[in-house]
């Protein structure tokens, strides 16, 4: 946690991975982690022509600080980042990111799968995917 | 009292917020499910619905009142 310097920690319309990688960048870090999940073309049998993000914004980014203050904790870290889009994605395009740098290997790989992992349980965040002919609301967690 | 909905639920009801009248007394997050699930039966329907108090999750005792944000929410699926 000494060298511990920054957390970026948003929920945006559109992932600039680029932003998103400059933002790990430390000379403590000897290891960066980044996590991209992306739109899949199909689901449950149905090609999906879209999704649909909704945000409870506010809730979303105290819930995504809470999960990188745990990270924090328990891994010993350079940087971190969190951020989720909001609204119309299609099938390739990114709707979250998360990753970290650190010293070593270990923590950042432990630390990004964790970040996702925790993301996908407790932040109010929906999908809703749209196939041809209807559309669906996504109930992950729980 | 003045709730939040989300995601499916706000397609249930069919608005973004519902105004509760005080008359209706629901003083705490178990009160305030069964005013949802009794008046939107579809709710129901759901593996589950969670009560948040200014941004934070909340249990079926925690008291309600109206200087609150409070929403309803339902199961996530961000990522």
């Amino acid at each position: 946690m000494a060298n511990f310097l920054f957390m970026l920690v948003k929920i945006v319309d559109d992932i600039d991975l680029n932003e998103v990688y400059a933002a790990l960048q430390n000379p403590s870090a000897g290891a960066v982690n980044l996590f991209v999940g992306t739109v899949r073309s199909h689901s449950n049998g149905k090609e999906v022509v879209r999704l649909e993000f909704e945000s409870y914004d506010g809730m979303a980014l105290q819930q995504m600080n809470h999960i990188a203050e745990r990270a924090v904790e328990k891994w010993n870290l350079c940087q971190l980042v969190m951020v989720h889009a909001r609204g119309g994605k299609v099938p390739g395009q990114p709707v979250v990111v998360v990753g970290v740098s650190s010293a070593h290997r270990h923590d950042s790989f432990s630390a990004c799968r964790f970040l996702i992992d925790e993301l996908k349980k407790t932040v109010p965040i929906w999908k809703k995917e749209f196939y041809e002919d209807t559309s669906s609301w996504i109930n992950a967690h729980p | 009292m003045e709730i939040l909905l989300f995601g499916i639920i706000r397609e249930i009801v069919g608005k973004p917020r519902l105004s509760i009248p005080p008359q209706d007394q629901v003083h705490s997050v178990k009160m305030l499910k069964s005013w949802i699930t009794e008046r939107y039966p579809a709710v129901r329907g759901l593996p589950s619905i969670a009560i948040a108090v200014d941004y934070e999750f909340a249990t079926d005792t925690d008291p309600l009142n109206s200087e609150s944000e409070i929403a309803v929410i339902p199961p996530v699926s961000g990522g």
